[in-house]
């Protein structure tokens, strides 16, 4: 009976349907997929001088937060312990769990300009801010005229 | 002359008016919804928040009537003249609102805030601790 009420999950369907819905909006997706959802959050910003990058990444220590530049691509991988008391025989429950845990990698193709000796990362109540300098000759400047 | 000072000014007023009333909307209406973690065990209820870029003094935790609500603004440093190309966090802001039940004693919360993340803490009442009850035999 729940079977026929119930064929599939319902959650799952509804997420699928989101995510399908945000596809059909965005008309050039990137090629590392939709990242909206994943963990940690990312919102990046540029100022003339540098690219920052804020990963909304909350409870991890920062000695194993890995934030590589390779070739121009800057990853952060990490790994969220699980919290939640292991198994032990039905005493305490789990009502909700909503919170992230496992391992993580998060990928960012940043500009041709970047220096790749200015890259540096702060980790301040659970957000990682990475600044990326830009090159000195990329950064914008007037020219005198003579 | 003065008339056009005025209108200005009343133009002014109104919008300002209108941007205050729009942040106050905000400030009410729209807010991230910070996912949780809630373990109950004979004790207490256990409440993990994840509130990135929450600073202490940013977080309210406040309990009312059998409510629990957690707001929390996020302060970042942004460098002067940054402009956002791209955002996952939209709203610089986290609010979430718990029913609590009877048996817990909102008295004795305590909470701490860690590298983002909020553990809450909030025991059961006296009488509501599980206790063995004796049977007797007649």
């Amino acid at each position: 009976m729940f079977q026929s009420l119930f064929p599939r999950d319902v959650f799952a369907e509804l997420d699928r349907l989101q995510r399908e819905m945000r596809e059909s909006f965005d008309l050039s997706p990137s090629i590392r997929g939709l990242g909206r959802g994943g963990f940690p959050a990312l919102n990046v910003g540029g100022t003339p001088q540098s690219v920052e990058i804020f990963a909304f990444a909350p409870g991890l220590d920062p000695a194993t937060v890995e934030v590589n530049l390779d070739r121009g691509v800057l990853s952060i991988a990490g790994e969220r312990k699980p919290d939640l008391p292991a198994d032990d025989g039905g005493k305490a429950a789990v009502h909700i769990n909503e919170r992230f845990s496992g391992r993580f990698r998060r990928v960012v193709s940043l500009s041709d300009d970047i220096d790749p000796n200015g890259v540096s990362a702060d980790y301040r109540d659970g957000v990682l801010h990475i600044t990326a300098k830009r090159r000195e000759s990329a950064r914008p400047r007037r020219i005198a005229v003579q | 002359m003065n008339d056009t000072t005025a209108v200005t000014r009343n133009e002014r007023g109104s919008r300002n008016d209108a941007t205050q009333r729009a942040e106050a909307a905000q400030r009410n209406g729209s807010a991230l919804i910070p996912p949780v973690d809630v373990i109950e065990d004979s004790t207490g209820i256990t409440l993990r928040a994840d509130l990135p870029g929450v600073a202490k003094d940013k977080l309210t935790l406040h309990v009312e009537s059998g409510t629990l609500t957690i707001e929390g603004e996020v302060g970042l440093a942004l460098p002067e003249n940054m402009e956002a190309s791209y955002a996952e966090v939209s709203m610089p802001r986290f609010r979430r609102v718990f029913t609590l039940s009877k048996e817990l004693d909102t008295d004795k919360v305590s909470a701490e805030l860690k590298h983002g993340v909020l553990n809450l803490r909030i025991p059961k009442a006296e009488h509501a601790q599980p206790r063995r009850i004796d049977i007797k035999v007649s």
